[in-house]
């Protein structure tokens, strides 16, 4: 887990600013950036994974069931999902309401 | 979407090589680009990534999406960076100074970086036959900077640096041909894609990379924010490019050219142009010309296909 | 192979000590007066003589940029350039040392454009002082063929992890056949193992290289830079140190010639220094009371050594080669000022501009230089600097 970024001291830095902690964006979570959410429909869901395949934030998760939802931790509510669904079971949510 | 996606998506590698919190804007396709790109590639890949959107967003020290190996250099020097890993390997790996392996050597722009400022790299790099994959990240403008118009940017768009007004129709150049430029080096494999077309992409990015040499991928990547669309539509739009024509998809494999996907029925070029913010002021004759100049292109490729 | 003594032009003894060094990776591009350089050692490669990718890039910024990713990957690697080719590559030679990339390149200095001129001066190294390189400056062959091995000795030494370049005048010494004593492999092999770099670009162990950096984490990656710059001075007296005991060639960051009892002292970088001592020898024996020193390390700057070396006396005249337009005198000067300044005892300095691009400085010329350097310095004419030969 890398330290806030105002709070990394000089000799703490890799030579060459390297970052060895592969991945570590996870740190920072984009779900805040949301107004609409995308809430599936599990009923209608046919678990073929589209939402998943376009998801330009990788956030969306297979479940157990196979059925496939958004971690809304990184979810911008781009709404890309709810448009490409083949079955029109996503909708997206304002947050607020 | 390609109808057999429904039933097929999840035979796509599962692994993420590029993680969730990066900073790309709502409904980004470039990044999403990026995600299949290197689902492709896989593990055994090293990545050399020219400065734009998809390097700021991705690496904000002391963070990193990559899961990969990745390095960023400069905004025009990719192909040089990517060059000289290939070149360092290779020599480490005769002299037994690294275990032999097979490396996806890749490097990545956008349009700007590698139609406009790192052409000169680029051309280097292709002729001197590193065995290496080009991918270019078509947005069709800087967008890092702000939009403002590249030599990609195609014919009637408006950016920051080609704005319509009263006595401009926006950018008044022909968007250039890259993918030729890369065909006129006579490397082994060329290739566009869209990741409205994923497994199109997926194939092309694969082969690419396991064609021994240069290959060079050109990849049209919707960009919401540039193109004045909302981010639901990032895919459609990249699909309506495609399906009017106005990118075809195809691949140059020793010369040889393919058309991958053959739109049926082909969609009016308004549909696709009509929606994007960068578009609104064009007229009914800038439209026919765009027309003309879209049909054209397309039936050159459609012609070098068909010939045996 | 054991020590052999050759005559040699200096670019070949430097090309054939690349080999000896067994780099990995060579970026090219032809540009006079390097090109004598790299032609040699494609010539090696070409031979089999050298295992190496032999890379013709389309550009030096390329060269740079190929250079960046094969040390990226942990290969050693050498480029050389000058000039306009160093102005090109000007982008990522700042890059390199900002990434740490253990990079060895010679630079045949030359004038810069415009008016285009091949001929030798410092413009161009000054132009990338703040780079965050390593820079040294040589004065003969042999100190030519040394420097490839101290060279990457202290670029690849884990505590400093940074690119070095090796500063030889253009033509002067490029193109100067000379007796140079080549090392025996052995020797060299044991000087400069194989290197392991500690994070390199590699799917087994992956990293992330060049990310972008916000106001509230750039400060502290300069810092890093100007840590790892500055901490690299005493592994460079270490690598000469050894260089030393190994050949009986001793190179220290501030070369002195008869300054223990001098009055006043001339001060050279690069080529200059034989014709500096020649001079000061003759004028010696007419009396004159004046020592020669040379700047070796340009960075890290010496300034214990200077100071030692120059405390006490009563003049300097300090000899540049090339201009800061406007600025306060010549780049040299204008360290050895800032070196100097409050301390007890700093001798008064004379600054004169001589030899841009191949212009000729005989020895009557250094001796005019120094005699009528000390009458201005004597009677406290300081100021600015004095263009040298200069007509009208
Ligand atoms: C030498 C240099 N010139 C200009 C810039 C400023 N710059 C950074 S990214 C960028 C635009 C990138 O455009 P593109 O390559 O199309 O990538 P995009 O951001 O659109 O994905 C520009 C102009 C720079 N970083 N370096
Ligand atoms: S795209 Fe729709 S149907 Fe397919 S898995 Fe996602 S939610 Fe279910
Ligand atoms: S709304 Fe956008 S970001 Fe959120 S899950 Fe759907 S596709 Fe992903
Ligand atoms: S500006 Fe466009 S390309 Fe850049 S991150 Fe935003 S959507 Fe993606
Ligand atoms: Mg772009």
């Amino acid at each position: 887990m890398a330290k806030p970024i105002d709070q990394i001291n000089w000799h703490e830095l890799e030579i060459g600013s390297v970052v060895t902690e592969t991945g570590n964006a996870v740190q920072y979570e984009t779900g805040s950036w949301r107004s609409d959410k995308p809430v599936v429909n599990m009923r209608q869901c046919i678990k073929c994974g589209v939402c998943w395949l376009f998801c330009p934030d990788m956030c969306i998760v297979r479940a157990e069931e196979g059925h496939f939802t958004a971690n809304l931790a990184y979810c911008k509510g781009c709404g890309i999902c709810a448009k490409e669904c083949p079955v029109g079971c996503i909708t997206m949510i304002n947050e607020e309401a | 979407m390609d109808k057999y996606s429904v039933f097929s998506a999840r035979l796509i590698e599962q692994t993420e090589y590029l993680t969730s919190g990066h900073r790309a804007c709502q409904g980004c396709a470039e990044v999403l680009a990026v995600r299949l790109v290197l689902k492709a590639l896989g593990r055994d890949t090293i990545v050399a990534m020219s400065t734009g959107c998809m390097e700021i967003i991705s690496s904000p020290l002391p963070l990193t999406s990559w899961k990969l190996p990745w390095i960023h250099n400069a905004f025009e020097n990719s192909a040089a960076v990517i060059s000289g890993c290939e070149s360092g390997m290779k020599a480490m790996m005769r002299k037994g100074k690294l275990p032999a392996k097979k490396i996806n050597f890749t490097a990545m722009g956008g349009d700007g970086a590698t139609a406009d400022i790192g052409m000169g790299a680029l051309s280097g790099a292709l002729e001197r036959g590193h065995d290496m994959v080009y991918v270019c990240y078509d947005n069709e403008a800087y967008m890092n900077t702000g939009i403002q118009r590249s030599s990609s940017t195609p014919y009637g768009a408006s950016t920051t640096t080609s704005p319509a007004g009263k006595a401009s129709m926006g950018q008044h150049t022909q968007k250039k041909n890259m993918t030729q430029v890369a065909v006129a080096h006579n490397i082994p494999y060329v290739a566009t894609a869209c990741p409205s077309f994923p497994f199109d992409l997926i194939d092309k990015v694969k082969r690419a990379a396991e064609m021994p040499g240069p290959a060079y991928v050109h990849i049209m990547s919707v960009c919401p924010t540039g193109w004045r669309i909302p981010p639901e539509d990032a895919i459609r739009y990249g699909r309506l490019a495609v399906d009017s024509c106005m990118f075809p998809l195809y691949e140059v494999v020793n010369g040889k050219y393919r058309l991958t996907y053959r739109p049926n029925p082909i969609i009016p070029i308004r549909d696709y142009l009509s929606g994007q913010g960068r578009y609104r002021h064009l007229t009914e004759p800038d439209i026919e010309k765009i027309n003309d100049m879209v049909g054209r292109e397309y039936q050159r490729i459609v012609k070098m296909s068909d010939e045996v | 192979m054991s020590t052999v003594r050759r005559g040699v032009e200096v670019s070949i003894a430097m090309a054939d000590a690349v080999a000896q060094a067994d780099v990995d990776v060579i970026a090219a591009y032809p540009i006079t007066p390097q090109t004598h350089i790299v032609e040699h050692l494609a010539d090696i490669v070409a031979e089999g003589e050298l295992d190496a990718e032999f890379v013709p890039v389309e550009s030096e910024h390329s060269a740079m940029s190929v250079c960046c990713g094969s040390s990226a990957v942990g290969a050693r690697t050498f480029t050389s350039t000058s000039s306009q080719g160093l102005a090109l590559m000007s982008e990522i030679f700042f890059i390199a040392a900002a990434m740490r990339f253990p990079i060895v390149m010679a630079l045949a200095n030359r004038s810069l454009s415009s008016p285009l001129s091949i001929w030798n001066d410092h413009t161009d190294v000054m132009m990338v002082r703040d780079a965050g390189w390593i820079h040294i400056f040589v004065e003969n062959g042999q100190e030519a063929y040394d420097s490839i091995f101290y060279a990457f000795r202290i670029a690849e030494d884990p505590q400093v992890m940074l690119p070095v370049a090796i500063n030889l005048d253009g033509f002067i010494l490029t193109h100067m056949v000379e007796p140079v004593v080549y090392e025996d492999n052995d020797l060299i092999k044991k000087y400069i193992p194989e290197f392991k770099m500690k994070n390199t670009l590699h799917p087994d162990h992956p990293v992330s290289m060049g990310c972008f950096a916000m106001p509230e984490i750039y400060t502290e990656t300069q810092m890093s830079r100007e840590a790892g710059v500055v901490n690299s001075y005493p592994v460079i007296l270490k690598a000469w140190e050894e260089w030393g005991g190994l050949t009986g060639r001793h190179y220290k960051p501030v070369e002195t010639h008869r300054v223990e009892d001098a009055e006043y002292c001339i001060v050279t970088m690069g080529s200059f220094g034989e014709t500096a001592m020649e001079v000061a020898d003759q004028l010696r024996e007419e009396g004159e009371k004046i020592g020669v020193v040379k700047i070796r390390l340009w960075r890290p700057f010496p300034f214990e050594e200077l100071r030692k070396a120059v405390l006490g006396k009563k003049y300097l005249i300090v000899i540049d080669r090339a201009i800061s337009f406007g600025g306060p005198g010549g780049p040299l000067a204008l360290e050895i000022r800032s070196a100097l300044y409050n301390k007890k005892g700093a001798p008064s300095i004379v600054n004169y501009v001589a030899g841009l691009a191949g212009r000729d400085v005989s020895r009557k010329d250094f001796r005019d230089i120094i005699l009528e350097g000390k009458k201005k310095a004597a009677s406290d004419d300081t100021d600015g600097f004095i263009l040298y030969g200069l007509r009208g």
